[in-house]
């Protein structure tokens, strides 16, 4: 059964599904159809919601679906779980808390695994989000595990970026120290009905004053949710509307699409180059021989590198011949 | 760049790293998912990507969940002696969504009796209660194939 474009624009969930499967096992027949999907994207409103593990992000999650779905709105899930490194296999839970919407059409939930991709997100996190953009999802959350620098990559990915923390965990405040603080948007406070709620939110606070701010310039608030009770929660959707009227807004949304593109092609560039390099060196004989070398130190990787990126691509981007290497020549 | 182009496709024709993708969950009322987070957990370390749903699911939320989420099989833990009905509702209502080639199995308190039944309404296997993990394990791994 092959999955048409048409399809996926029409919502066909089965379709749809079918096709983020594909998209996620590396199925070449499977972006020919993100080609023609590509130009009926970027009109979803993308919600990251990132933080440790445990903090509530899927209750979150879960409930601003419900004001969302109060409001008319269809949304799009994408919950990503981390791939054990050991076993390759993945137990992708968050579905548990989102399992009222399970039977609403206008919901639409998948669950990914990392597979070895680092940041936060897997590899196919872009194209499935593209996918559920192109079904006409009116907003689609993304949710993902962590905290610190590596979350970066969610960054360029969603308009808002809400960051989870919970009270009482000298570690986070560490690890926003380390970089989340220029991730985040909106920082959630959950638990809050646990003890260190109201120290917690002022250690950020403290944080985000003594960043500077320009004019106008949009400066993250700090909310206390109780998830687990709703609570808290319909605050937090004010300001998550409020951050989607300024991300809308020019010049940040001009900026927002510019630095969307470029992580898309460069996700994708970097993801071609190197397939390629690997088959022009597999189909030459030359990966095994060049592995045994450098395993007996008799050449370097980087002298490699550089020769294989200057002959396999600098002749054909420049019109030059298809000059496949002389086996001889590293 | 039309040999790019070309080449491109030439590229893409790499394997493809298909994983094989099990929703594991537990209908009916009672409130004991000790064995479905066992089986779950078995089959992670088999190297399988488990959607896990938790309790209380009914069977349109579960075949509503194998749609978007693409699965190969579905494992399902009943404890709540509702099996006779709830394992033919899943597979009616896969079939009605053209997933019958969703490979259902299960487990929990069953009399042998019932078995033959529910084999014959469609359910691939069904575990009675002290069978070793290893073992649904294994069928898992020769009965369960990525989809193409
Ligand atoms: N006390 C309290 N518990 C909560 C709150 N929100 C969520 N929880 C509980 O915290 C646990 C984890 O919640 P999840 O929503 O699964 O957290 P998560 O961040 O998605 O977890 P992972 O995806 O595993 O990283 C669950 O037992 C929730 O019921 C809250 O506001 N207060
Ligand atoms: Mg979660």
């Amino acid at each position: 059964m092959t999955v048409t474009a048409k399809e996926i624009l029409a919502g066909d969930v089965r379709a749809a599904a079918r096709l983020m499967r594909d998209l996620d096992d590396e199925i070449p027949a499977a972006v020919r159809v993100l080609k023609s999907l590509y130009r009926h994207t970027g009109r979803a409103y993308i919600l990251g919601v990132t933080g440790a593990p445990g903090s509530g992000k899927s209750t979150l999650v879960n409930r601003i679906t419900s004001l969302l779905r109060k409001r008319g709105k269809t949304v799009g899930i994408v919950a990503i779980d981390p791939t054990s490194p050991y076993t390759g296999g993945a137990i992708l839970g968050d579905r548990i808390r989102m399992q009222q919407h399970a039977l609403d059409e206008g919901v639409f939930i998948r669950s990914l695994a990392t597979r070895g991709h680092l940041g936060g997100l897997s590899r196919s996190t872009l194209d499935i989000v593209n996918v559920m953009d192109a079904m006409g999802k009116d907003v689609i959350l993304i949710e993902t595990v962590g905290v610190g620098q590596d979350e970066v990559e969610i960054v360029k990915v969603a308009h808002t970026n809400i960051v989870v923390v919970v009270p009482g965990l000298g570690d986070d405040i560490q690890a926003i120290k380390a970089g989340i603080l220029e991730i985040a948007d909106i920082f959630v406070v959950n638990k809050a009905d646990r003890e260190g709620a109201d120290k917690t939110r002022r250690e950020i606070e403290t944080m985000i004053s003594m960043g500077e701010y320009g004019e106008g310039e949009w400066k993250p608030p700090v909310l206390p949710t109780v998830a687990a009770t709703d609570t808290g929660t319909a605050e937090l959707l004010v300001e998550v509307e409020r951050h989607r009227e300024y991300a809308f807004r020019e010049p940040h949304i001009a900026r927002y699409r510019r630095e969307k593109a470029r992580v898309e092609l460069l996700e994708i560039l970097k993801t071609r180059l190197i397939e390629k390099a690997v088959s022009d060196l597999e189909s030459h004989g030359l990966l095994e021989p060049l592995l045994a070398d450098l395993a007996r130190k008799r050449k370097d990787p980087y002298s490699i590198s550089e020769k294989v990126v200057d002959h396999s691509f600098a002749l054909r981007l420049l019109g030059g011949r298809d000059n496949p290497p002389k086996k001889k020549r590293y | 760049m039309a040999t790019a182009k070309g080449k491109g496709s030439a590229a893409a024709t790499k394997r493809a790293a298909r994983k094989v993708r099990i929703l594991v969950g537990k209908p009916g009322l009672d409130g004991h998912d000790r064995g479905a987070k066992i089986i779950a957990r078995a089959l992670r370390d088999a190297g399988v990507e488990v959607i896990y749903t938790g309790l209380h699911q009914t069977p349109e939320m579960i075949v509503n969940t194998a749609a978007q989420e693409d699965v190969d099989g579905i494992g399902l833990s009943i404890l709540s002696g509702a099996h006779n009905y709830l394992f033919p509702k899943v597979m009616e209502l896969l079939r009605e969504k053209k997933m019958g080639d969703v490979v259902l199995f299960g487990g929990g308190i069953i009399p042998d009796d019932d078995i033959p039944k529910l084999l014959k309404k469609g359910v691939d296997r069904v575990f009675t209660p002290g069978t070793r993990i290893q073992e649904i394990v294994e069928y898992v791994n020769a009965r369960i194939q990525p989809r193409k």
